[in-house]
């Protein structure tokens, strides 16, 4: 028996592997290129190799964004999973009540970025907003253009009522899954409620809640457009993340090679923590297993 | 541990049931006594499950009361009703080992340790699993969780019973047997009310002393086998236990005489004026084949089932079996004539089981 080898099917993978070469690797080779040589214009490069690098890695302004980034993507991760698994356990699991309360959750998600931080720009203004009002006429000395503290709390709750929702919802559908019979069976052997969510209804949440704090994740560290939005990233830097940084950087001041560097740092940076989170999240039952008695 | 007494209980899962046969458990008076071994017997969809949820507190009764010896546990929680459950289908905790699945019902009563490591070895050579005992329980094979969902059923020694619904479904039938032999052996050492629902006769027959047997969501007898063989108190317990089931055959009972068309069969009793729908019903175990005498037949075929040979005729136009003894002959021609043993004859009307007013031979009434 001969079978002839055939490899004329490849030809039809070119034309995707020609789409993803011009919406992806040219401009990240742009990207690269830009970050490995110098330009004076015209389109003259000079070889530069890494300092580049070097330059950003030892900047001071970088580690300060860097670490705000840190900080604010592990707060919010703090807040959105947990609350949003504890709004999941108290939704009706079926009826019209459920499917009411999944649309009212899911309507903050329909919104648009900007739209958000310009939402809460206004709700927080002093003079006309309906929170920075309230709050000036209860006497607190709110003022997220002044006091640092202010605007990382107003970043901080509007991303909280932008996206804990999803997490809910995913969370949610993890629920659905379970059969009865495993409550059945938790009743029977007499659990309590905390022993029937740890071993009942967590375990069958892990893959979408893996799902959720890569999601989170990800989105929280590149946040970009609600910031610029809402505080400018000021008062000062207080609030000035890495992407707002970056914007700053590449645009305000037209240092691309230092930019480009950057970006590819930041994506990698993004890379390794979401891969640290996967394998984590993924091997977390797996290592007590061979845990003698 | 206590009797379990099931007083006018009753059972809709309609909310607005429209009338009887909405319900899926029609009333039941019943008492089971402290540490009995019963078989729940009955078709798919009779009610079996829904009963056993009543019991163990899963559901809450649409009507009636149910007592654990002299309380009233009808509003209790089932953590409270503190009752062992093992379900057709295995549910094992995934993230937990082995032990840690055969140790959970104990660690929730807050056990010692010590007592819980020796309770959980104890149960798993019951189970066949003192070597498997560390490792996770997710990707097991269903009948290996099985085993462990038995074994959390039967760890706990305090309960007030174990509802086994239909339990050993996904298991195979070498080992069927094994764990059944188990269960039988827990009973007698520990002495715990066990409640085994199958719609498997030889499987209730061989575990219970007391079978219950359910139809169309009521109770229609509780008995020894014997008795459900030899006395059945309604026409599917005659149908449903016995292979082949009891030969049932349209008659009009006539003092002592059962017309069945032309012919005639002598009966046991006299029985009185019966109304409804009236049959006879006899045991292929207790019909005879003859020259002559009795009621004339068609055979239909004979069917060779390993123990012995079945007779397949026709009475009347209506299907009767016969049990063949060992060596028997058959006329070369396909007819025959066949005697009910008239003291093994019960009458039924509506399906159930009517009494002699003048029973000539006791056992037969
Ligand atoms: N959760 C439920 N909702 C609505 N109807 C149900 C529900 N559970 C059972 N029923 C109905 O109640 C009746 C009795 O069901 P049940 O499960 O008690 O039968 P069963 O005797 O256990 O049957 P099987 O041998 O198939 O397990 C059936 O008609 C079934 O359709
Ligand atoms: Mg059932």
């Amino acid at each position: 028996m001969f079978k002839t080898q055939n490899n004329k099917a490849w030809f039809l993978v070119l034309p995707v592997l020609l789409l993803v070469g011009f919406s992806a690797i040219l401009p990240l080779m742009t990207v690269v290129n830009y970050a490995f040589n110098d330009t004076f214009g015209n389109n003259a490069f000079f070889w530069v190799g890494l300092e580049w690098f070097r330059e950003v890695i030892r900047s001071e302004r970088m580690h300060d964004a860097l670490q705000r980034q840190l900080i604010f993507s592990a707060i919010i991760l703090a807040i959105e999973i947990p609350l949003g698994i504890a709004i999941a356990l108290t939704l009706p699991k079926r009826g019209v009540w459920a499917s009411l309360t999944l649309v009212l959750l899911a309507l903050p998600l329909l919104i648009p970025w900007n739209v958000v931080g310009t939402i809460w720009q206004l709700f927080t203004r002093i003079d006309i907003g309906l929170l920075g009002s309230t709050l000036a006429a209860l006497g607190v000395d709110f003022n997220l253009g002044r006091d640092a503290i202010d605007a990382w709390a107003t970043l901080i709750v509007m991303d909280v009522w932008h996206w804990t929702s999803l997490v809910t919802l995913l969370c949610y559908a993890g629920l659905q899954s379970i059969p009865e019979a495993y409550y059945q069976a938790g009743r029977i052997d007499q659990a309590s409620r905390w022993a029937v969510f740890r071993y009942i209804e967590l375990p069958k949440m892990q893959g979408v809640l893996l799902i959720a704090v890569l999601l989170r994740f990800m989105d929280s560290f590149m946040i970009y457009t609600e910031p610029f939005v809402v505080t400018g990233g000021g008062p000062g830097s207080t609030t000035t993340f890495l992407s707002v940084d970056l914007v700053k950087m590449a645009i305000g001041q037209f240092d691309l090679g230092p930019a480009a560097a950057f970006s590819l740092m930041y994506f990698l940076v993004i890379l390794l923590i979401s891969w640290v989170f996967y394998t984590v999240m993924t091997n977390l039952d797996q290592e007590k297993e061979e845990v003698p008695e | 541990m206590a009797k379990i007494t099931l007083s006018n209980l009753a059972h809709t899962y309609f909310p607005y049931p429209r009338g009887e046969q909405d319900y899926a458990l029609k009333t039941i008076d019943l008492t089971w006594d402290d540490g009995g071994a019963y078989a729940l017997l009955g078709a798919s969809g009779c009610g079996k499950s829904t009963l056993l949820n009543l019991i163990s507190g899963l559901r809450r009764p649409s009507q009636g009361r149910i007592l654990f010896g002299d309380g009233d546990v009808t509003d209790a929680p089932t953590a409270e009703r503190n009752i062992a459950q093992v379900f057709q289908f295995p549910v094992v905790y995934d993230t937990m080992t082995v032990r840690e699945n055969l140790a959970f019902p104990l660690r929730n009563r807050g056990m010692k340790k010590d007592y819980i490591q020796s309770r959980v070895d104890q149960v798993a050579k019951m189970i066949g699993m003192e070597g498997t005992l560390s490792r996770k329980a997710r990707g097991l094979t269903a009948d290996v969780k099985q085993k462990i969902s038995l074994g959390r059923g039967m760890v706990r020694e305090d309960v007030n019973a174990i509802l086994f619904d239909e339990p050993l479904t996904v298991i195979d039938p070498h080992l069927k047997w094994e764990l059944r032999t188990q269960l039988k052996k827990l009973h007698q050492d520990f002495g715990h009310t066990m409640i085994y629902v199958t719609h498997d006769q030889t499987e209730a027959l061989t575990f219970a002393d007391k079978v219950v047997v359910m139809h169309d969501g009521r109770i229609v007898q509780v008995g020894t086998p014997e008795e459900l063989f030899e006395r059945p108190a309604h026409t599917f317990v005659g149908y449903f236990i016995g292979s082949p089931g009891m030969n049932l055959l349209d008659a009009v009972i006539d003092g002592n005489v059962a017309h069945i068309g032309e012919h005639e069969a002598p009966l046991g009793g006299k029985f009185g004026h019966l109304t409804g729908r009236t049959q006879i019903g006899i045991r292929p175990e207790h019909v005879t084949v003859s020259r002559t005498g009795g009621l004339p037949a068609t055979i239909m075929r004979v069917d060779d089932v390993g123990r012995h040979r079945i007779l397949r005729a026709e009475v009347a136009g209506a299907p009767v079996a016969v049990v063949l003894p060992e060596g028997a002959a058959l006329p070369a021609d396909d007819s025959c004539h066949l005697i009910f043993q008239p003291e093994k004859i019960g009458v039924f009307a509506d399906d159930w089981r009517m009494a002699p007013e003048h029973p000539q031979d006791r056992s037969g009434s």
